[in-house]
């Protein structure tokens, strides 16, 4: 394990806010679910110092941190996009085109499955079943789930995204 | 055609799901109501006489959860309810916490009544975190009218509801990862024994069950042992909730008595296969099931009959896949998804796994030769038998399962024949 696999630096200013999130859990280690999902709504990734400062004001190891963070798909030590476009590879999409929505979404983001847009707008993400299968190929974008999907009405779905055409 | 049985369906889109009078309304929260004025032991011999089995995967006797719960040395007891629904083409847990929240903390107030613990987690995955203010306000909601909580309808009995959300991986779903996801660690399975049932949770001992096995604990409160077995079949009772979904014309989640008809589901309930295609396979039980050939579907839907066919019925998943597809490249997507969402902890899971996946890939592109076959089955049978934990022994199902059924899609693709799926995913091409 290497601490180097952070890829981000935290500005001072949320790295209070970080503090604030966490302190009020010191001894009790069983929230870092909590915490981290709370926490992950304001930094774009997990820093070094992200992560710092949640193993010192919830005083557990900074090692305990990183291996958490680093299991779970939805965490990640590198920063991703303001939208995170997560597209459904299991059975139930597979078969009924998920692959033609992909390459969909991919050439009309101009980029490829785990890699983020330049401007930092959006992260595409393959991930296992949404379960959202009544309506398969889904897809989901941060915490809004989208299903029905073909390659155009996908097209016009992540069109509103770049447009900001969504509440 | 046959007929839908609404028992745990009966609220969906019919009450408004964040109301707990409505709920009431509707007959709810009669179940605890009974089950306060029981002791635990007559919960549990209720629950045994209805014959309810788990519909998170392995159909364990639910009232056996309870009586081992109930006889734990430690006095201090927790009820887990498993809303972590992560198998691929399971939607049934969804519609439950969304349409009908009250009943599923109806059941673990039950639940926790015959167990005498006094705080239940449910654990959501985190591709459900839109559901959560649904949940939130129905558990307020029967707060407010003092269903769960301090002192429940003057019973003496306290039960409190906390939420806990998971991060995306698939092992949480197994009960002991999932534990040690609850207590803010990676969600590695554990060692067994200690069983759940003694030292679970933190450590204490945790009867943890599915929504589904959850939300049928009301009704068989409410209307007793001898109506609920008066549904489904003999080692099978009551309902179940089928997630229908893939290649088929209505797809969907239905609920009917145990025992159905699987060709009868497919073909008279959801319309068959669209676009003119045919059916060439069928998987029960979601990714770790079964995968069965258009000749082996006229077959019954119950626990035990699935199990016979070397898969499970599990969650009640059917994912119906038609002609425009290639066997090798479904079990290929399968073994994908297992080794990705192997945690890593044992090596035949994380190393097998990956070797699995290599072996039907170099079948797929044309490069394999009938001792791959041989390899592959062997390989399988050593994670069935040695992994730690159920996803490495669920690997093994769709591998064996389709080499058995579907031989000869293998043996063409050794053969190198021409197929229009396998070559777009980069495999053989004439
Ligand atoms: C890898 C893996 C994933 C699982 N995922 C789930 C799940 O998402 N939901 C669930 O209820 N059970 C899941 N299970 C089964 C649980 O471990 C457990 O057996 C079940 O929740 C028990 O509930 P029941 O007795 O009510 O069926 C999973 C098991 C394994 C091995
Ligand atoms: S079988 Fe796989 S998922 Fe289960 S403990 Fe072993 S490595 Fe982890
Ligand atoms: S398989 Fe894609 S949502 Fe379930």
């Amino acid at each position: 394990m290497s601490q180097e696999q952070y890829s981000y630096k935290t500005p001072e200013s949320l790295l209070v806010e970080v503090a604030d999130i966490a302190a009020p859990y010191r001894d009790r280690p069983e929230m870092l679910m909590k915490v981290i999902t709370r926490v992950q709504k304001i930094v774009p990734a997990f820093s070094e110092e992200v992560a710092r400062v949640i193993a010192r004001e919830m005083d557990i190891t900074l090692t305990q941190v990183y291996s958490f963070v680093t299991f779970y798909a939805m965490l990640s030590v590198k920063p991703r996009g303001k939208y995170i476009i997560r597209m459904c590879k299991s059975a139930p999409c597979h078969v009924r085109g998920a692959r033609e929505v992909v390459k969909a979404v991919e050439d009309q983001l101009g980029i490829s499955m785990g890699e983020t847009t330049p401007d930092g707008r959006f992260t595409l993400e393959y991930c296992p079943c949404l379960g959202l299968c009544d309506s398969s190929p889904a897809l989901m974008i941060n915490d809004r789930a989208y299903g029905n999907l073909n390659p155009q009405s996908a097209r016009d779905l992540i069109k509103r995204y770049i447009r900001e055409d969504v509440e | 055609m046959m007929e839908e049985l609404h028992v745990l369906l009966k609220n969906r889109d019919v009450i408004d799901p964040t109301s707990a009078q409505a709920y009431v309304d509707a007959g709810g929260y009669q179940g605890l109501r009974r089950a306060l004025s029981l002791s635990p032991k007559e919960i549990i011999e209720e629950v045994r006489r209805s014959g309810l089995r788990g519909r998170g995967g392995a159909g364990f006797p639910t009232y056996r959860k309870m009586e081992f719960t109930s006889q734990a040395e430690d006095p201090v007891r927790y009820i887990v309810c498993n809303a972590d629904e992560g198998e691929p083409g399971t939607n049934k847990d969804r519609i439950l916490l969304s349409t009908d929240p009250c009943a599923v903390f109806e059941g673990m107030a039950i639940a926790a009544r015959s167990v005498d613990a006094h705080v239940g987690f449910i654990y959501l995955r985190a591709e459900y975190s839109y559901l959560m203010p649904i949940l939130e306000a129905a558990l307020k909601s029967s707060k407010e009218l003092g269903y769960i909580g301090k002192d429940i309808l003057g019973s003496g009995f306290d039960f409190e509801i906390k939420f806990r959300s998971g991060a995306g991986a698939y092992v949480c779903g197994e009960e002991t990862a999932l534990f040690e996801s609850i207590e803010g660690k990676r969600g590695e399975p554990r060692f067994r024994p200690p069983f759940p049932s003694i030292r679970g949770l933190f450590g204490k001992p945790t009867m943890l069950n599915n929504v589904e096995t959850l939300a049928n604990l009301p009704h068989i409160l409410k209307n007793g042992a001898e109506w609920y077995r008066s549904i489904g079949t003999e080692n099978s009772p009551g309902t179940k909730l089928f997630t229908v979904c893939g290649n088929v014309n209505r797809r969907g989640i239905f609920e009917f008595p145990m025992g159905i008809n699987l060709k009868e589901l497919i073909y008279d309930v959801c319309g068959g296969v669209p676009d003119g295609r045919q059916l060439l396979a069928v998987q029960t039980g979601g990714t770790s099931g079964a995968i069965i050939n258009a000749d082996q579907i006229d077959m019954t839907l119950d626990i035990d009959s699935v199990s016979a066919s070397g898969g499970r019925l599990g969650c009640g998943t059917i994912l119906v896949i038609d002609d425009s597809n290639c066997v090798v490249d479904i079990v290929l997507n399968n073994l994908d998804f297992f080794r990705e969402e192997s945690c890593g902890k044992c090596t035949p899971c994380r190393e097998g796994g990956t070797q699995l996946y290599n072996l039907v890939r170099r079948i797929s592109e044309g490069h394999g030769t009938v001792q791959d076959l041989e390899n592959i089955e062997s390989l399988a049978w050593t994670l069935r038998t040695t992994s730690l934990c159920g996803l490495g022994h669920s690997t093994a199902v769709p591998v064996l399962t389709s080499i058995q059924n579907f031989r000869d899609a293998y043996l063409r693709h050794i053969d190198k024949d021409f197929c229009p799926v396998c070559a777009q995913e980069g495999g053989h091409r004439k």
